[in-house]
C-alpha cells in the first residue's frame, strides 16, 4: 500500500458512480484498441479496477465523457491547467505525477482503446489465444526427437529379449546336464552357496554369456554416447541466473506489458533486443524505487556500466535468424518459440533451437501469405501445381542460404 | 584460349608456355606444404610439423567434445541508454564526404550499432554521381587502423592535449613576436571553412603562410589554364585523345571521369538502339588502365612527350588551316588519324595530357581551343578544386627550410618527407626549424620528425565541408565518435589562434548564416550536398604559346635511344596516403595484376636487351634501377605495351613509417622524379640505368594463377563497324555435331534432355517461381578499376591473406578482374600469334561465381555443402563444408576460394581481422569463415534477404534497384546490372531482352553450365581489319 501511495503518476479518471453521457464506442475496432493499449497504456493501467501505476480503467466510458478523455489523452497537462476539477483531483490523488501525453492518436483510435477496455470488462478472460499454438508446437517437437529414441529403445528391448533367451537356454541346458550326470546326487549335497558360486563360475566362463554381456554393455554405452552427442550444444531448459532478478511472470504475465514495449526490435529487426536501462526507467523512475533489484539498475546507471545479462537463447554465428521475418511477416507469436514467457519467473530456453527444430517448423508451417502482395504470385503458382496450402518449405524455406551466409 | 580472330593470353609466360608455367598452371592453390630438414611436412604458415599438428588436432577434438557438455556463458549487454536513432541489428545510413588531399567523393556511410562498416556512393551528388574509387571503398578500413596515433605526442611521447596546446601556443607566440616565419604545409584543401580557419590563424600570426602542394601534382595544367583546373566532361566527347593522362585510373578524378567516359561507350543492340561510341586514342609510355581501355593506343618515350603534343597541334592546325608551330617531328602511330578524328568531331572533341610541364599543357590548351572544346567538353567557368598545389611554392618552402629561414611549420595532413621528390632534403632541414607540428593521423615519415604530433581525426569521425567544384558543396558529419584521443586539425588551429571555438560549432555557424537557418543546415547535412552551382564566364587563355613551343624544343627530343624512367600512380594505391590499408595492398593493379609492392616494368624487347626477360613464373629477376646516382632495387615485371627503352616504377610504396601492412613493401619512387620548368615531372630522362642484380625476386600477382584450360569464348569482342552491320558480331555460338547435324548447344530453352533443335543438355534444369537473380556485365564499359573488388571485400568480410599467400596463389577475393592481352597478329599468321605483341589490346573481365544453373560444383560436393536455391543462387554453406575442394576442381571459372588457414585472430595474418579494432569493420550479417572451408561469391545473399524482408514487411514485391549487390552498387561506370530476371520490368530483364539476340554471352558457353551472369561483347571503335573471309573457325569438341 505504501508503494501505491508513493506513486506519482496521475490517472485519467477516478470517480466511481459518475454516470456520464453514453459514448458511442460500440462499433469501434477493439483489435486496434488492444494493440494501442498494450503498446502504450498497459505499462501503467490495467483494464480492471486494479491500480498499477495509474488507476484501473474498468468502466472509464461510464465515468468520463469521451470528449474529456480525448482531451486528456492528447494533453493531460493542459486539462489540469484549465482548472478542470476532476482532473485536478486526479492529479492530486496520484501525487501530482503527469501522465504521458499522446497527441498523435486520433479520436477514433482513442475510442477504439475504450472499446477494447469495455470489451474486456464484459469478457474478462479469453487471454491465452497463443496457448494452443504453443501446445501444438510442443508435442510436435517431442515427436521429432522421440522418434529416434523410440527406435533405439525398441532395438534395445529386442536385444535384451535375445539375451534373456540365451541365458534361459544356458540355464536349462545346465540343469539338464546336472540332472543326467552321475554326480548329480552328490551335487545335491554340496551347500547351496557353494553351488551358486560354482554355477556362477561356469556361467562366467561360458562364451555365449560373455558375448551377450559384452554386447549389452556396448549397447548401453553406445546409447549413452549417442544421447550425450545429440545433446552437445543443445541447451533446452537452460535458465541461467540473471544479474537482476527480473520476472517476466510479473511484467509480461500479470501486467501484460507487450513484449514489443521492451524488446523494441522484435517486429523491426534481426534481434528482438534486450531492453536498455532507460526503458526500465520509463516506469521504474516512479515505481518500486527502493527494491534492491531495481537499485541495481540505478547503480549501473550511476556508474555508467551496462547491465551484463546472461544470454539465454544462443544461436551459433553461422545461423542467421531474423525476428522481423518471423513475427512481423510470418505472424508468429513470441510464445511459439519462447514458450509461455508470461508464466516464467526466470526465463528458460524452451525450444531446442537445433537445426532439426527449425526445419521441422519450416516443413509444417503455412506461409502467412494472406494480404501480403509479396506472396501473391507464389500462392497462385503453388495452387496450380500442388494441392494443399503453401508451406514455408514450398517456397525455399529449407534452402541453405536462407539461414547460412 | 582462341577465338575466331584472335589469340588471348594473360601473361607472357602463358603465351610462351614456359616449362615453369606449365608446371604451375594446373595447381590451383600452389604447392603442398614444404618439408623441414627432418623430412617432416610443415603446415605452411604456422611452422607446425604435420605430425604434431595431428596430435594436437586429436587432443583438440576430444577436448572440444568434453568442453561442449558445459555451456559457455555468453553475455548479452544492451545499451545503458539507447540512442534514439540506433536500433541494434538495423543499419543506419549517413551522408558524408570522403576527402583525402584532392581526392573527393560524396559518400553514404552504413553504420551498424554505431560503427561504420561500408562506404557507398551518394548518387545525389552531381559531381561524383555516386562513383567511388577502390581507395574510397577501402577508406572505411583506414578508420580502424590500430597504428594511428592514439593521442597528442610531444617528442614522440604521449602527452596531454592541454600541455601540447600550451607549449605550441607559447612557441608560436614567441616566434611570431620576433617575426619568425610560420608555414602551414598542406595538400589541396577542398574545404572552404577550413581555409577560413587557416585565415583566422594567419590573422593571429601574420608571418604565417599556407603552402599547398600535391603528391600527384598537376600544377602545370592549372598554370596553363590561367590558374584554374577546368571541369572536363568526357560524356560530351565524340573523340577523346589522351596524351599520358590516365584519366580512367589515376588522373585527377578517375571515378568521375570513368562514369562520363562510359556514357559514350554504352551501346544497345535493340532495333534503333544507340550504336554510336566515342573514339578514344591513348598515347602513353606505360600500359595504363586508360590505355588498356582505349580504341587506338601507341607509345612514346617520356623525352618525346612535348613533341607528341606539338605534333598533334600541327596535324590539327594543318587540317583546319591554322598556323603550325615549329618543332621536331616525331613518328607516332595513329597520331594523324587522331588529329583527323578530332577535327571531324570539332566541338565534341577533347584532348587531355598527363604532363605536369606548363609548356606542354599550354599547347594542349591551344589544341582544345582550336577544337572548340572550351564551353563544350571543357567547362573552365565551373572549375574543379581537386588540385591546388603549387610546385613552385613548395620548392621555395624547402629552400627556405634548408636555409634555416623558417621558425615554425605545421604539416596539415601532409607527408612531404615521403611523397615529395625532395623529401629527404626537407627531412634533414626540419631539424633547423624551431617548432615542428604535424596533424597527420600517424607518426609517419614527416610526423615522426616533428616535435608535436596533434593527430587529426579520420574523415568518418569529422565535421567538414568541401567544395570540389565551384558552387558545389559537400558535407562530412561524424558517423562515429573519435576512436582515439584525436582532435580535428581545424579545432587545433582555432585553439592555437586563440579562438576557443570547436570546429563543429564554427562550421555550423558559418553554414547556418549562409544558408539561412538551422533547418537548412540540417537538410544539407542529411543530403550530404548543396549545389547552388555558379558558373562564370571564362576566357580561354591563349598566351605564351610561342614561349611554350621554344621550351618544348629545348626540353624534349624526337629520338633518344637512352633508357628513360616513367613514374606512375597505381590505380589501387594512389599516392600511398592509405598504404597501411590491407584491402588496398591486396587489391591487384588492373593491368599488371600485381599487388603488395611495386616493381620495375619494362617491355619485352627491353627485357631481352637487358638479358632479363621473364621466363620464370613465380620468381622474377631483381633489378637495380639507378637514376642520376639514386638507386633502388626491385623485382622486374615484363609489361607488354610499354614503350621500349623505358622502365616504369609506381609511387605509393616504400613507406617506412606507415604501419605494418605498408612498411617495407616496395620502394619509394618519389625521389626519382625530375623537374621540368619548375614543376615535378613523373619521369626522368637523365642518367637511367637498369641492371640485373643476379638475385631473384617475387611479385605477388593474381592473373596467372589459373589457366583457361584451352577453352574458347571466354572473352568476346568486335569492332564498332562490324557491330553496326551485325549486332551479333564477335559472338561465339558453340554447336555440337550430332547424327542429325549440327545443333546449337545453348539455344533458348536448352534445358532438355534429348537432342532437339533448341539445344542439347544432360540436365533437367531448375524452375524459379519467385525470383531469378542474375547479373549482366558490360565488357564495353568495364574499365577494370577494381572498385568492385574492394567493395566486395568490405561487404563480405573477405580475409586479406598477405603477400606470401598471394604468391602461393591463395588470395581470397570473391570478385577478381581478369585481364587478357590479345595478339594483333593476323589469324592465319601462326608464328605471329605465338609472339607477345609489342602493343597488345587488353580486355578486362570481372569474374565471380557465375551461379550456374547446371552448376558443376554442386554435383561433386560429397556433403551437399553447395546447393542450388529456388532463386537461382548457387549457395555455399560453410558449416557443412568439409573442405574436399572437389567443387573448386570442378569449377570451370575458378572462382572458388579455399580457407587454407584461419585468417582471423592469427598472428601470421596480422591484418584487419587480427585485432579488436580492425574487426569493427566486419559486416555482422556475413559469417567470418574459418579454416578448411570453401567460399565464393554469394551474390550478396545477405542483401537479397534483407531486401526481400523489407518488401515483405511492407507487403509488396521488391522494387527494381532496391536490392543491389556490392559490386553492382560500387561500379563507377554502371557496367554491372543486377536484378531479378523473372520480373520483366526490371532493368536487367530489359537489358537482356535487348541483348539476347545481340551482345549477351555466357563465358565458356559450350560447356552448357548456363551461368546466371551474362557478359556483353566488348566493342572497340576501330576500323574493321581487312578480314580475309569471315573464317568461322570450327569449335573443337572432343
Amino acid at each position: 500500500m505504501i508503494t501505491i501511495k508513493r506513486l506519482k503518476i496521475v490517472a485519467i479518471t477516478m470517480i466511481l458512480g459518475f454516470f456520464a453521457s453514453v459514448v458511442g464506442v460500440k462499433a469501434q475496432d477493439t483489435a486496434e484498441g488492444e494493440q494501442i493499449f498494450k503498446n502504450n497504456c498497459s505499462t501503467c493501467h490495467a483494464v480492471t479496477d486494479e491500480v498499477v501505476v495509474g488507476p484501473g480503467l474498468k468502466g472509464i466510458s461510464q465515468r468520463r465523457p469521451i470528449d474529456w478523455i480525448v482531451k486528456w489523452v492528447h494533453n493531460p497537462q493542459a486539462v489540469i491547467a484549465s482548472g478542470d476539477k476532476y482532473a485536478v483531483d486526479l492529479y492530486n490523488k496520484y501525487n501530482k505525477a503527469q501522465m504521458t501525453a499522446y497527441p498523435g492518436y486520433s479520436e477514433a483510435q482513442i475510442k477504439s482503446v475504450i472499446a477494447y477496455i469495455d470489451a474486456q470488462a464484459v469478457a474478462p478472460v479469453a487471454v491465452a489465444g497463443a496457448a494452443p499454438v504453443a501446445g501444438a508446437a510442443a508435442p510436435a517437437e517431442g515427436a521429432s526427437n522421440g522418434g529416434m529414441m523410440q527406435y533405439i529403445l525398441i532395438a534395445l528391448l529386442g536385444v535384451m529379449v535375445l539375451v534373456l533367451i540365451a541365458l534361459l537356454s544356458i540355464v536349462s541346458s545346465l540343469t539338464k546336464l546336472a540332472s543326467v550326470s552321475p554326480e548329480s546326487a552328490e551335487a545335491q549335497k554340496i551347500p547351496l552357496l557353494q553351488r551358486i558360486a560354482e554355477n556362477g563360475k561356469k556361467l562366467a566362463s561360458n562364451s555365449a554369456f560373455k558375448t551377450g554381456a559384452a554386447l549389452l554393455i556396448t549397447l548401453l554405452i553406445g546409447k549413452a554416447t549417442l544421447d550425450s552427442a545429440y545433446g552437445i550444444g543443445m541447451h533446452q531448459g537452460y535458465a541461467p541466473e540473471q544479474p537482476i532478478q527480473f520476472s517476466h511472470k510479473l511484467h509480461a504475465g500479470q501486467y501484460e506489458i507487450n513484449c514489443n514495449y521492451c524488446h523494441t526490435g522484435v517486429y523491426k529487426g534481426k534481434g528482438a533486443n534486450i531492453p536498455s536501462a532507460n526503458i526500465c526507467m520509463n516506469c521504474h523512475n516512479a515505481i518500486k524505487r527502493e527494491s534492491p533489484e531495481i537499485q541495481k539498475i540505478y547503480r549501473s546507471l550511476e556508474k555508467d556500466e551496462p547491465i551484463q545479462w546472461v544470454r539465454v537463447h544462443n544461436l551459433p554465428d553461422l545461423a542467421y535468424f531474423n525476428h522481423a521475418q518471423h513475427t512481423n511477416v510470418g505472424g508468429l507469436e513470441c510464445t511459439n518459440c519462447h514458450g509461455e514467457i508470461a508464466k516464467m519467473e526466470v526465463v528458460q530456453q524452451r525450444s531446442s533451437l537445433t537445426m532439426g527444430w527449425c526445419i521441422d517448423c519450416h516443413r509444417k508451417t503455412e506461409v502467412n501469405a494472406k494480404g501480403n502482395a509479396y506472396y501473391d504470385k507464389l500462392v497462385e503458382l503453388h495452387n496450380t501445381e500442388h494441392k494443399g496450402n503453401m508451406k514455408v518449405q514450398d517456397i525455399g524455406g529449407l534452402e541453405c542460404s536462407k539461414c547460412h551466409y | 584460349m582462341e577465338n575466331n580472330t584472335k589469340r588471348y593470353w594473360r601473361g607472357i609466360e602463358e603465351l610462351t608456355n614456359s616449362s615453369e608455367f606449365v608446371k604451375h598452371a594446373h595447381r590451383e592453390f600452389g604447392d603442398a606444404p614444404i618439408a623441414d630438414e627432418k623430412g617432416e611436412l610443415i603446415i605452411d604458415g604456422t611452422n607446425t610439423v604435420r605430425r604434431d599438428f595431428l596430435k594436437v588436432l586429436g587432443f583438440g577434438v576430444s577436448a572440444v567434445a568434453l568442453a561442449a557438455c558445459e555451456a559457455p556463458i555468453k553475455k548479452a549487454i544492451p545499451y545503458l541508454n539507447k540512442p534514439e536513432d540506433v536500433e541494434p541489428t538495423i543499419a543506419n545510413w549517413y551522408a558524408s564526404t570522403f576527402v583525402d588531399g584532392g581526392e573527393y567523393a560524396s559518400v553514404l556511410v552504413k553504420t551498424r550499432e554505431g560503427r561504420p562498416i561500408k562506404v557507398e556512393g551518394n548518387k545525389a551528388s552531381s559531381v561524383s554521381k555516386g562513383a567511388l574509387s577502390a581507395r574510397v571503398q577501402a577508406s572505411v578500413l583506414s578508420l580502424y587502423d590500430n597504428e594511428k596515433l592514439k593521442g597528442a605526442t610531444i617528442g614522440g611521447k604521449a602527452a596531454d592535449w592541454n600541455v601540447a596546446d600550451k607549449e605550441i601556443i607559447a612557441g608560436l607566440g614567441s616566434i611570431a613576436a620576433r617575426g619568425g616565419q610560420i608555414r602551414i604545409v598542406s595538400n589541396t584543401i577542398l574545404s572552404p571553412t577550413t581555409k577560413k580557419v587557416i585565415g583566422d590563424f594567419i590573422a593571429k600570426y601574420p608571418t604565417a603562410k599556407l603552402v599547398t602542394y600535391d603528391a600527384n601534382s598537376v600544377s602545370g595544367l592549372v598554370h596553363a589554364n590561367g590558374g584554374v583546373l577546368p571541369s572536363f566532361d568526357f560524356s560530351k566527347a565524340k573523340t577523346i585523345v589522351s596524351i599520358g593522362a590516365d584519366f580512367l585510373g589515376s588522373w585527377i578524378s578517375p571515378a568521375e571521369f570513368a562514369g562520363q567516359w562510359a556514357k559514350t561507350r554504352r551501346v544497345n543492340s535493340a532495333e534503333g538502339g544507340n550504336k554510336e561510341m566515342s573514339r578514344h586514342y591513348q598515347f602513353e609510355t606505360i600500359m595504363s588502365n586508360t590505355g588498356a581501355n582505349a580504341d587506338y593506343r601507341s607509345t612514346y618515350k617520356p623525352s618525346q612527350e612535348g613533341l607528341v603534343v606539338a605534333a598533334l597541334y600541327n596535324a590539327i592546325a594543318s587540317k583546319t588551316g591554322g598556323a603550325t608551330i615549329s618543332s621536331a617531328s616525331v613518328k607516332i602511330d595513329h597520331l594523324d588519324k587522331a588529329a583527323a578524328d578530332l577535327v571531324a568531331t570539332k566541338g565534341a572533341s577533347l584532348v587531355v595530357s598527363g604532363s605536369n610541364d606548363p609548356a606542354v599543357q599550354t599547347v594542349v590548351v591551344a589544341i582544345n581551343a582550336m577544337l572548340g572544346a572550351y564551353g563544350a567538353t571543357i567547362d573552365a567557368g565551373t572549375p574543379v578544386n581537386y588540385r591546388q598545389g603549387s610546385d613552385a611554392e613548395m620548392t621555395q618552402f624547402i629552400n627556405e627550410a634548408k636555409a634555416g629561414q623558417i621558425g615554425a611549420v605545421i604539416f596539415y595532413n601532409a607527408n612531404p618527407v615521403y611523397n615529395h621528390p625532395r623529401g629527404a632534403e626537407l627531412g634533414e632541414a626540419l631539424a633547423k626549424i624551431g617548432l615542428t607540428i604535424s596533424t597527420n593521423d600517424r607518426a609517419d615519415e614527416t610526423g615522426s620528425l616533428c616535435k608535436y604530433n596533434t593527430p587529426d581525426s579520420h574523415y568518418l569521425e569529422s565535421w567538414n565541408d568541401a567544395e570540389p567544384k565551384r558552387g558545389h558543396y559537400s558535407f562530412s558529419q561524424p558517423t562515429i565518435s573519435t576512436i582515439f584521443k584525436t582532435r580535428q586539425a581545424q579545432s587545433s588551429l582555432l585553439k592555437w589562434s586563440g579562438l576557443d571555438a570547436d570546429y563543429a560549432t564554427y562550421l555550423e555557424n558559418a553554414w547556418t548564416s549562409s544558408l539561412g537557418g538551422k533547418v537548412a543546415w540540417s537538410k544539407v547535412l542529411h543530403d550530404g550536398i548543396y549545389e547552388p552551382g555558379a558558373g562564370a564566364a571564362f576566357n580561354v587563355p591563349q598566351t605564351g604559346l610561342a614561349d611554350a613551343v621554344s621550351s618544348i624544343s629545348k626540353n624534349y627530343k624526337a629520338n633518344s635511344d637512352k633508357m628513360e624512367l616513367a613514374i606512375y600512380e597505381k590505380v589501387t594505391m594512389g599516392t600511398g596516403s592509405q598504404a597501411n590499408n590491407p584491402f588496398l595492398q591486396e587489391c591487384p593493379e588492373p593491368v599488371s595484376k600485381a599487388c603488395w609492392g611495386n616493381y620495375a616494368t619494362v617491355s619485352l624487347a627491353t627485357a631481352k636487351a637487358l638479358g632479363v626477360d621473364q621466363e620464370i613464373e613465380l620468381d622474377t629477376h631483381e633489378v637495380e634501377v639507378s637514376v642520376n646516382g639514386k638507386s633502388v632495387k626491385l623485382p622486374l615485371l615484363v609489361q607488354p605495351g610499354q614503350a621500349n627503352n623505358t622502365v616504369a616504377i609506381a609511387i605509393g610504396y616504400g613507406r617506412t613509417k606507415a604501419g605494418k601492412s605498408a612498411n617495407g613493401v616496395g620502394v619509394n619512387a618519389y625521389p626519382l622524379a625530375s623537374v621540368i620548368n619548375g614543376n615535378i615531372a613523373f619521369s626522368n630522362t637523365g642518367d637511367v640505368q637498369v641492371k640485373a642484380t643476379g638475385e631473384t625476386a617475387q611479385v605477388a600477382r593474381t592473373q596467372t594463377h589459373n589457366t583457361v584450360m584451352a577453352r574458347e569464348s571466354v572473352v568476346q569482342e568486335t569492332v564498332l563497324s562490324a557491330y553496326k552491320k551485325n549486332v551479333e558480331a564477335g559472338r561465339f555460338r558453340p554447336s555440337i555435331s550430332t547424327a542429325e547435324g549440327k545443333v546449337e548447344i545453348n539455344a533458348e530453352n536448352g534445358n532438355k534432355q534429348e537432342i532437339s533443335k533448341e539445344g542439347v543438355s544432360l540436365w533437367n534444369g531448375h524452375k524459379y517461381n519467385n525470383h531469378a537473380w542474375g547479373m549482366v556485365i558490360d565488357l564495353n564499359t568495364c574499365t577494370g578499376c577494381a572498385a568492385c573488388v574492394v567493395s566486395c571485400n568490405a561487404e563480405n568480410n573477405i580475409a586479406v591473406v598477405g603477400r606470401k599467400e598471394v604468391i602461393n596463389r591463395r588470395e581470397m577475393h570473391w570478385m577478381r578482374i581478369d585481364r587478357y592481352y590479345s595478339s594483333d597478329a593476323d589469324v592465319e599468321d601462326a608464328k605471329g600469334l605465338e609472339q607477345a605483341s609489342e602493343n597488345p589490346e587488353v580486355v578486362f573481365q570481372p569474374m565471380l561465381c557465375q551461379h550456374c544453373n547446371n552448376a558443376p560444383c554442386e554435383t561433386v560436393c560429397p556433403v551437399l555443402a553447395t546447393t542450388h536455391s529456388t532463386e537461382g543462387l548457387n549457395q555455399m554453406t560453410y558449416n557443412r563444408c568439409i573442405g574436399t575442394r572437389y567443387c573448386a576442381n570442378n569449377c570451370p571459372y575458378k572462382v572458388r576460394r579455399f580457407n587454407w588457414f584461419r585468417y582471423y585472430q592469427t598472428d601470421e595474418y596480422d591484418f584487419q581481422f587480427n585485432n579488436d579494432l580492425g574487426r569493427m569493420v566486419i559486416n555482422p550479417d556475413v559469417t567470418v569463415r574459418s579454416r578448411g572451408v570453401m567460399e565464393k561469391c554469394s551474390m550478396c545473399v545477405q542483401r537479397i534477404q534483407a531486401g526481400k524482408l523489407e518488401a515483405k514487411k511492407e507487403k509488396r514485391r521488391p522494387i527494381d534497384g532496391e536490392i543491389q549487390v556490392a559490386c553492382a552498387q560500387s561500379c563507377p561506370t554502371d557496367a554491372i546490372t543486377f536484378g531479378d530476371m523473372n520480373d520483366s520490368n526490371t532493368a536487367i530483364s530489359k537489358l537482356l531482352a535487348n541483348e539476347k539476340k545481340g551482345r549477351a554471352f555466357g563465358v565458356i558457353e559450350e560447356i552448357n553450365v548456363k551461368p546466371s551472369i551474362s557478359y556483353l561483347v566488348k566493342i572497340r571503335n576501330k576500323e574493321e581489319k581487312v578480314v580475309k573471309e569471315e573464317a568461322h573457325a570450327e569449335p573443337h569438341h572432343s
